[in-house]
């Protein structure tokens, strides 16, 4: 372990991160709305902090190790949402304890978007800011953010790149350096983002809202700017704007650029995750549209539309926008929608949840062993498109939906323990380890009245379902520690 | 600059390390799923598995955008298709290859644009063959680096007690050498590069690198200490590419004896060396060496495919009393492990190869670059151009330019062979600039100060 370089590191992306009360500061005193001192307070606090740690060590020069990697990037997003958590519990408007400012700061980073408030709209701007300025940060990835602009990270960027990207493809470059691919991949964060909130802001939302919106859109984080989500704006155009850029959000990023670079649309088609992805919201929109119009649950055509698609695409996503309460739909829908958030978007998007593609191919070996039940001799590749996949790479999947089903079945028993009932717990544990962020049954509205125990266990879930569970488990075993 | 590089060998690895260094992209195509995977852990780039020649392997890895393509694999055929496809489907501007066999590098008319386009061959067998002729030559060295067409060389040595050299102050070696200008570019004390000044004082130990005249490197190296009599008898173990040239330039200066294993082999170089005895048996067979009066020999030079063969035979052949061992080893791990044992020299064919290649890659007219083994350290030739208002050098004194920290210019070369060393030199245009650089990190700088700016036509 390398402790003086992973405390360097720490150290300056706490500098950098202090940033991010600069536009909440302004923000207070365009507004007046009176937070300006939590956040000045809180600006100081990481600054000197970061500075305490970096400037002792500044000229340390080793090269990271890649267990270092795990250790640097689970301790830059626990280190960090305890200082974004700061002006949450300072400021007297919002008036949290400690364990609700901290779920709400994790919820925001990780992008789930679950929250402890009501009465959201009330808010002082700054805060309400602040919120959707946590899931733009944590959507691509602080850590990926830090790789592009800090040149002092060096080699030991793809051992923190590898350990904060979702996906199963972790090793794929887009350019044959790490930090030009981390800034690839920030432009089109970026590009979507403005693209975003452009769309909004001419569909009528108000430029503060536009903004704020587009932040927890493209990084599908799901924080609403009212409580009522999206339903608050009865407007269908914004609604297929957002529904649009939750879909884009939830492809592959590395894709996006591709064809940005090569400006070929059909290479979306040629990618086969991408296939797949469109065909399972196609298949649940079916299902769920069929099944609300076969129940009357909306006078028209048009809002089973309007309301079953967009919160097919809001889950499958993992963004967890609502412009209807899901959760009250007849029959099985709301836990079919669950579990599709917990499949997720594609590997390398800003989505949580399993993957699309680690689904596909769990699919695909299952087959694979009935085929060989019936031929025993027979030989079969698993393919991917035309191109069959290394043994590794099926042996990763394997180990990752063994540990997140492991992780899923311990936490729901946890929160059972701690006084749930089944469907609440698996709700909320959906909501946190896939990302989601809004739920059924007992956590449909928000978070804010289950106990404080049970709160810490999701922040928990949150975190762990970002890093996608193995960065943070492996510092929980004795080996990662072993010299 | 965008850096395809073809294949997973040590010579890859070795060019991935470097250019990596000075901040190329560079991205490595190659079979072997696993080296390039270790190559990703340690280094920034990219790596592409598949075979290197493929039209859509080279897409994969950038060949519409890259500046240069390195097809250095084992393969002289893939490297050759390799460079003819980009040059064909993607225009790549800069194409090296290496080229082992002979046969191909004999016909000069293969290469060039409308042919096969390769725009540089480089050939290791030949390099390290000139190299190792080099050692030879001046008995002690353990690098010689030919500059300005072998006229100026630099030598790197350890002086030995005894060399009058040894104990004074550089500012005094002028008095002891008899009027013969030399210049001491650095000495290594403990594997650190000394800064260096007229008080610095040589100590036996030291490792020290010093460029003067060819004419007079041995008398200076005798006031190191190495006073050893000039090499006569010298046997080489290996017959293969490298073991046959090496012969073929010694035969007329040497007594040569040649051992190789293969018998049709040992017939094949017997029938085309005239001087040298060729003897067929197992390079560590002792009694085979005993009998041809080992323990006379000067130099033995083992030269085989085999890292472990050649390390082996050398130790041994130092215990049976050969003065001089050199050992042909192809990893890196082993160069840096042998480095101060039984064998003299360790003669790393990546090393040589790397730096012939690094000559074509760096910007600005650089003409010759040696990597110093197990050093970052390198020595560069580079040719100024343009005039007084558009080069940074040009028409200016030595001791004038601002030079970044770590570089050292050691000496100009004007016209044919007039070696500078003075201070106040006015440095003129097409002037060879000898140059010590103490991290390759550092030889960007180098490249920028010799940059013609974009005003000069």
């Amino acid at each position: 372990m390398r402790f003086k370089a992973i405390i360097r590191i720490i150290g300056f992306i706490l500098m950098l991160f202090s940033v991010s009360v600069v536009v909440p500061i302004m923000m207070s005193l365009i507004y007046h709305d009176g937070a300006t001192g939590p956040f000045v307070i809180t600006g100081v606090f990481e600054l000197a902090l970061g500075f305490l740690g970096w400037f002792p060590l500044r000229n340390y020069r080793q090269q990271l190790k890649t267990r270092d990697g795990f250790l640097v990037v689970t301790l830059v997003w626990v280190v960090l949402s305890t200082f974004a958590a700061l002006p949450f519990y300072l400021t007297p408007e919002v008036g949290m304890n400690v364990t609700d400012a901290f779920f709400e700061a994790v919820s925001g980073l990780t992008t789930t978007g679950a929250t402890i408030i009501s009465g959201i709209q009330y808010l002082p701007h700054a805060i309400l800011f602040y919120r959707q300025e946590l899931q733009f940060l944590g959507g691509m990835g602080i850590v990926v953010l830090a790789v592009a602009v800090l040149p002092l990270l060096g080699i030991g960027g793809m051992q923190l790149y590898r350990a904060e990207t979702p996906g199963p493809m972790k090793d794929s470059k887009l350019t044959p350096r790490i930090t030009e691919t981390a800034k690839a991949l920030w432009f089109i964060y970026i590009i979507l983002t403005a693209t975003c909130a452009f769309s909004y802001w001419v569909a009528g939302m108000t430029v503060f809202d536009a903004i704020g919106e587009s932040f927890s859109t493209i990084a599908t984080g799901g924080f609403a700017m009212h409580d009522s989500s999206f339903a608050f704006y009865h407007s269908n155009a914004i609604d297929i704007i957002c529904m649009l850029f939750m879909f884009l959000s939830g492809i592959s990023f590395a894709l996006h650029y591709t064809v940005f670079q090569r400006r070929r649309f059909l290479d979306y088609w040629y990618d086969v995750e991408f296939r797949y992805f469109v065909w399972i919201i196609i298949t649940v929109a079916v299902i769920t549209l069929s099944t609300l119009m076969i129940n009357h649950v909306y006078p028209s055509f048009e809002d089973d539309v309007m309301h079953g698609l967009f919160t097919v695409i809001s889950l499958a996503t993992t963004t967890g926008f609502t412009n209807s309460k899901f959760s009250a739909w007849p029959t099985f829908l709301p836990v079919l929608l669950m579990w599709v958030g917990m499949v997720g978007a594609c590997g390398g998007s800003t989505a949580g949840g399993i993957k699309v593609m680690r689904c596909v191919l769990l699919c695909k070996q299952s087959m694979r062993e009935m085929k060989r039940l019936i031929h025993p001799n027979a030989v079969y590749l698993i393919k991917f498109g035309k191109q069959a996949l290394p043994i590794e790479t099926i042996e990763a999947m394997w180990g990752f939906i063994g540990i997140f089903i492991a992780t899923f079945a311990v936490l729901t028993l946890v929160l059972m323990a701690l006084g749930m009932n089944l469907l609440t717990a698996f709700s909320a544990v959906v909501d946190t380890l896939a990302n989601v962020g809004v739920g059924i049954d007992g956590v449909s509205d928000s978070f804010e009245h289950i106990g404080a125990a049970s709160k810490w266990v999701l922040t928990l879930s949150m975190i762990a379902g970002r890093l996608e569970i193995f960065t943070l488990l492996l510092l929980f075993t004795p080996a990662f520690w072993q010299k | 600059m965008q850096i395809i590089i073809l294949g997973d060998n040590e010579v890859a690895k070795g060019l991935t390390e470097t250019l990596c260094n000075e901040d190329h992209s560079v991205t490595i195509v190659g079979k072997d799923r696993e080296a390039l995977h270790a190559l990703e852990e340690a280094f920034d780039v990219r790596t592409i598995v598949g075979h290197p020649s493929y039209p859509n392997i080279l897409r994969q890895a950038g060949a519409e955008d890259a500046d240069m393509l390195v097809a250095v694999t084992d393969n002289d055929e893939v490297n050759m298709i390799a460079c003819e496809v980009s040059h064909a489907l993607y225009q790549t501007p800069m194409k090296i290859a290496r080229i082992r066999a002979a046969e191909y590098l004999e016909k000069k008319l293969l290469f060039g644009s409308d042919v096969i386009s390769i725009d540089v061959c480089i050939s290791p067998e030949k390099t390290v063959t000139d190299h190792i002729s080099r050692l030879i030559e001046y008995p002690g060295a353990l690098q010689v680096y030919d500059f300005a067409e072998g006229k100026v060389r630099m030598v790197l040595l350890k002086p030995y007690y005894g060399g009058v050299l040894i104990g004074k102050k550089l500012s005094e070696i002028a008095g002891f050498i008899g009027g013969i200008t030399l210049r001491v570019m650095t000495i290594f004390r403990d594997d650190v590069s000394l800064k260096l000044d007229g008080e610095t004082i040589i100590e036996t130990g030291d490792e020290l690198l010093f460029l003067c005249a060819r004419k007079n490197i041995r008398k200076v190296m005798q006031a190191f200490g190495h006073l050893d009599s000039v090499n006569k008898r010298i046997m080489i173990a290996g017959g293969g590419g490298i073991g046959f040239r090496l012969a073929q330039s010694l035969e007329a200066k040497y007594q040569v004896k040649l051992v190789e294993q293969d018998t049709h082999r040992a017939d094949h170089v017997a029938n085309e060396l005239s001087n040298t005895t060729v003897l067929h048996g197992d390079v560590s067979d002792k009694k085979l060496l005993v009998n041809e009066n080992i323990e006379h020999m000067d130099v033995f030079c083992a030269v085989t495919n085999d890292d472990e063969a050649n390390i082996m035979s050398c130790m041994q052949a130092k215990r049976l009393g050969v003065r001089h061992v050199m050992a042909l080893v192809k990893r890196l791990a082993y160069v840096d492990l042998i480095e101060g044992s039984e064998i003299d020299i360790a003669i790393s064919p990546q090393q040589i190869t790397v730096g012939s290649i690094l000559a074509h890659i760096r910007k600005g007219d650089i003409t010759h670059v040696y990597t110093l083994p197990g050093h970052l350290a390198e020595v560069i030739e580079v040719v100024a151009h343009g005039d007084a208002a558009s080069s940074k050098v040009v028409g200016t004194a030595i001791n004038k330019i601002k030079l970044p920290h770590g570089i050292e210019i050691g000496a100009v070369v004007r016209g044919e062979s007039d070696l500078i060393f003075e201070r106040d030199t006015i440095i003129e245009a097409e002037d060879r600039v000898l140059i010590f650089a103490e991290d390759s990190k550092r030889v960007t700088s180098v490249e920028e100060l010799f940059q013609v700016s974009a005003t000069f036509v």
